[in-house]
């Protein structure tokens, strides 16, 4: 089952196990939910941004090993880092997990987050891979809650 | 993986094998493994003899029903009406006026909020459900309960998932003008004591509406003898094709009830001043129905009926049990639900491992089971958990399908190092 193991690899166990800044944030000043009402997962992402720099990032939520992993090792990943970049990063996972790469796409690039290509071979689990990282997209941008509709994409709740 | 086969300890109730031959999808395979298909809460397979009857129905007799003069229409017509008949015996209904199709179990629960709610229930006025239902049996009621100022109440059920069944005797009051649950819950497997909740329901004056989505593939029964003023079924679930359900109803409440739709066929005179409806069924029948659809239950009803409902329901609660016992001996796994009373379900969840994890693992190994809310949040947080992984049977599954999904679990917590 070489597919299971790419999916669940020891990483990404490890990160659902033991999610990382998986609290609340006293100092955030950005923040969203994203949800997936069809399968239940939730996820809240919180922000400190300053000066176009997420300066610290937590979260908190319910969600499968997949959608958890992923949630953990993307506020490790982007912690530090510019919103722009943050945003690229994001592009580049979104194209990892859903395997429709351009031709120079660069997983090396993507670093430990790489762990997730596993997920291209299971679509119906790319939703849970990108729960958190539209969630991210969406607390950059506003203060507004997300919510899948079903068909990939998701789209600010009023 | 090893498989261990000791699923023949099962009693010959029912030859297995040869139902298994009346439908070709459980003979493929997923992802290189014969399909080991448990979620026939969700949908079941359909058998051949359904699939014949829609092809040669769609040959030999596509009109339109009711209206044709000539011969494709009078056939569609009166097979139309025969799988009305059938529904009919089916549920031990009195007059085959009391059988109107609808989409499903769904549509029927909106029909009756909708036509008997809209005009019978009012501010002040209660609706009692059971913390088991399926979305379907709550959404309808809150947005009739928006709409007309009335309030949900909610039947508790306890950490078995078995409806509290003194609880749900008092919040039946004088107030209560509708009570609306499911037979068997398709969350948990839980038979509700049905007869027991109408006679409690019909001394308040409240009338009943059964979702028996769940229970009409599983347990044989008969409306007159529950005396519910309502019963709603969905065909998908008994073996008949998506899009086509039933809602029965006691003819004297179909009559007082206004219209649903508007359109073809429900009407008896139209003019631009006003129209008259055509009385029961057709009242609730506007437009062009599923008649395909319909037809096509009908043999899958008398499908069902070939085995007799009895042996069906024998048959499946042995392997009911013979599930419990093999998933409870797996270490780590703790069953979601464990009513007395049981049909159809098997919830459970394995370790801490999230069900979506476990289905998708299980999927590797061509079982397919339902992981998540069951579209039943609300039992899902009673019970504790964000979700479950669920296998539920037909009368086709056997024994040895039961090992390959213990085994299959077992694979999965090695999976998760759990």
């Amino acid at each position: 089952m070489n597919e299971l193991d790419d999916l669940y690899q020891e990483v990404i166990l490890d990160h659902q196990r033991n999610p990382r800044n998986f609290a609340k944030l006293p100092t955030a000043n950005h923040q969203a939910e994203g949800a997936n009402p069809l399968c239940g997962d939730h996820v809240t992402v919180y922000l400190d941004v300053k000066d176009g720099v997420i300066r610290d990032i937590s979260f908190q939520g319910e969600g499968c090993a997949i959608a958890k992993a992923s949630a953990s090792m993307m506020t490790s990943v982007v912690k530090g880092k510019s919103l722009a970049d943050a945003s690229v990063t994001f592009k580049n996972f979104h194209q990892m997990i859903t395997g429709g790469q351009d031709p120079c796409f660069d997983l090396e690039a993507l670093g430990k987050l790489a762990a997730f290509s596993g997920v291209s071979a299971f679509p119906v689990r790319v939703k849970c891979a990108s729960l958190a990282w539209h969630t991210l997209n969406a607390a950059m941008r506003e203060n507004a809650p997300v919510t899948d509709l079903g068909d990939g994409s998701k789209k600010p709740v009023k | 993986m090893a498989t261990k086969h000791s699923g023949s300890a099962l009693s010959n109730s029912l030859d297995v094998e040869r139902v298994r031959r009346d439908f070709p999808a459980l003979a493929q395979k997923v992802h290189g493994h014969p399909l080991v298909y448990l979620d026939n809460a969700a949908t079941t397979q359909k058998p051949l003899a359904v699939l014949d009857r829609i092809r040669t129905s769609y040959i030999e007799e596509c009109a339109n029903i009711h209206r044709g003069v000539y011969q494709l229409s009078e056939r569609a017509t009166a097979s139309h009406e025969a799988a009305r008949e059938k529904v009919r015996q089916f549920l031990g209904a009195e007059l085959t006026s009391e059988i109107v199709f609808v989409r499903g179990a769904t549509e029927g629960i909106n029909l009756v909020a909708q036509s008997y709610g809209r005009s019978q229930i009012g501010e002040g006025d209660e609706i009692l459900i059971t913390a088991m239902e399926h979305h379907s049996n709550i959404v309808p009621w809150q947005m009739l309960c928006q709409e007309r100022g009335a309030r949900l109440k909610v039947a508790p059920m306890d950490d078995n998932g078995d409806l509290i069944y003194s609880e749900y005797e008092k919040l039946l009051g004088p107030k209560t003008k509708m009570v609306a649950f499911s037979y068997v819950s398709n969350a948990l497997g839980t038979v509700n004591p049905a007869k027991a909740m109408i006679e409690a329901a019909h001394r308040h004056g409240a009338v009943v509406l059964v979702d028996a989505a769940q229970a009409v593939p599983h347990c044989e029964l008969d409306v007159r003898d529950l005396d519910c003023d309502f019963l709603v079924f969905s065909g998908h679930k008994i073996y008949g094709p998506t899009g086509i359900g039933v809602l029965y109803g006691k003819q004297r409440l179909f009559e007082t009830m206004p219209p649903w739709q508007g359109g073809g066929d429900m009407i008896m005179t139209v003019t631009f001043e006003k129209t008259t409806y055509a009385p029961p069924p057709a009242k609730f029948e506007a437009g062009t129905p599923d008649i395909n659809g319909a037809i096509a239950l009908g043999e899958a009803i008398d499908y069902v009926q070939s085995f007799g409902l009895p042996a069906i329901e024998r048959y499946e609660s042995e392997l009911l049990r013979y599930a419990e016992s093999a998933l409870t001996k797996l270490p780590g796994l703790r069953l979601i639900g464990t009513p007395k009373q049981r049909a159809g379900a098997v919830s459970f969840m394995l370790g801490d491992i999230h069900p979506h994890d476990v289905g998708t693992i299980l999927d590797r190994y061509g079982v397919a089971i339902r992981a998540g809310h069951h579209c039943a949040q609300p039992a899902m947080k009673r019970m504790g958990v964000p979700g479950t992984a669920r296998a539920s049977f037909a009368f086709y599954n056997k024994p040895e399908e039961i090992d390959t999904l213990v085994a299959c679990l077992a694979e999965t917590q090695k999976v998760f190092r759990s």
